[in-house]
């Protein structure tokens, strides 16, 4: 997509994501994540050295049993196998929450052992649907074991993963909710750290503002991405939204993952954010997918290829 | 057999004496919320101290019934078709939220 005299600007080729359509590759190069087509950019990518590319998934909604999708365990399935065929020399993948739909833990068994085909050491956060029940203990027992509240971060190849939980202890009239722990666990955990290393965020409700009326964003999310503004390079991923969006502001690039469940409304589009019920079955499969993501140290930029499940 | 017939009739006519009143008390006893596309019907409730509450789910997603100040009102995660009851005893306003979708708000006024 790039080469060392001709560097689109990011935004250029966010602006060319936006029209790749649905699973994302992502790859982190340069301190720079960046997205491409599979089958194009991904074999470039491939010949770079301490490249990282990892795989995302969102939004199972194992439980979830109505038009337009009967089946999610069956759709879960098909996104693993996706994520198998694309994955490349993936180093992970993360999964953006809403592993169920009602917190069952026959749910989490379900989604455990679907995901678990993936072949890949999979990072998880938890969505608003995984905490329903006993403040989410037995999501975080079986998901994030060590981060008994949902939010850890990890080193892969130079790249600080951080995943968070803006989903619990929400407040009337409010959106997505980090709070004042987490955010000061947030600081102590990027003190120190080199500007130049790159930095992936996971979340499952977006850290900005896509839609307030629909609750689409994070009360104090501008305070996360305040704590992230030094570093060179940041990536911001999320679900929730059940669509592709995406907005480059200064370093921080935002990016929301399909569903492999179903699709929801753009907004102001609907009467409300709940599911498109009036799907086609044969155009089910276009409005779901899975990411990959690429980095190539010493490339610009970031890459993220949405791949739908079907055409 | 005369009198048992006298003895139904004089029933009947306190059953339908009574009707009207039961009917009221009914109403008191049970008032409706329902929860359509992430919205409260009606958003604010006037209902008088003894009043059941209900609250029914008929979106595609759950969602759960919070106080916002008090923490007694607290329903399990209602999925599609599932209700709540909550009695409200006393007189007062009681601003609610959906636990998951805050943005849903809704108010039920006991006087």
């Amino acid at each position: 997509m790039a080469d060392a005299t001709n560097i689109p600007s990011r935004r250029k080729v966010l602006e060319c994501m936006t029209w790749a359509g649905a699973a994302a590759v992502w790859t982190v190069a340069g301190g720079v994540p960046r997205s491409s087509l599979i089958g194009v950019g991904t074999a470039q990518a491939a010949e770079a050295t301490g490249e990282l590319t990892f795989m995302q998934i969102s939004d199972s909604h194992i439980g979830f049993h109505a038009a337009p999708n009967m089946d999610t365990p069956g759709t879960l399935k098909e996104a693993v196998a996706l994520v198998r065929q694309q994955r490349g020399d993936s180093a992970l993948m993360i999964h953006t929450g809403d592993v169920s739909h009602l917190s069952a833990d026959s749910q989490f068994d379900t989604a455990w052992q679907l995901v678990g085909e993936s072949g890949l050491q999979t990072h998880y956060v938890p969505g608003e649907h995984d905490v329903l029940i006993d403040d989410g203990k037995a999501f975080f027992a079986r998901f994030t074991p060590g981060a008994p509240r949902g939010w850890y971060s990890f080193d892969e190849r130079g790249v600080h993963f951080v995943g968070l939980n803006n989903v619990q202890n929400l407040k009337a009239g409010g959106l997505g909710n980090l709070g004042a722990d987490q955010l000061a666990w947030l600081k102590d955990d990027l003190a120190g750290r080199s500007a130049s290393q790159p930095i992936v965020v996971f979340a499952h409700v977006p850290l900005w503002t896509v839609a307030p009326q629909w609750g689409w964003g994070t009360d104090d999310g501008a305070q996360a991405i305040d704590l992230l503004k030094r570093f060179g390079s940041v990536t911001v991923l999320n679900g929730h939204i059940h669509q592709i969006m995406q907005k480059v502001e200064g370093t921080v690039a935002f990016h929301t993952a399909r569903s492999t469940a179903f699709p929801q409304p753009v907004p102001g589009t609907a009467p409300s954010p709940g599911p498109m019920k009036d799907v086609p079955a044969d155009k089910l499969r276009s409005m779901l997918g899975i990411d990959k993501v690429m980095y190539v140290p010493g490339k610009q930029p970031l890459a993220i290829v949405d791949t739908p499940l079907g055409a | 057999m005369a009198h048992v017939r006298r003895a139904a009739i004089r029933a009947g006519v306190l059953g339908l004496l009574l009707l009207p009143l039961l009917r009221v008390v009914a109403l008191a006893a049970d008032a409706t919320v329902t929860i359509d596309n992430f919205t409260f019907n009606p958003a604010t409730i006037t209902v008088s101290p003894g009043t059941r509450v209900v609250w029914v789910n008929r979106d595609d997603i759950p969602h759960i019934v919070v106080g916002r100040d008090d923490k007694s009102i607290k329903s399990p995660p209602l999925d599609t078709g599932d209700s709540y009851g909550f009695t409200f005893s006393h007189a007062g306003t009681f601003a609610y939220f959906c636990g998951i979708h805050p943005m849903m708000q809704g108010t039920v006024v006991v006087r």
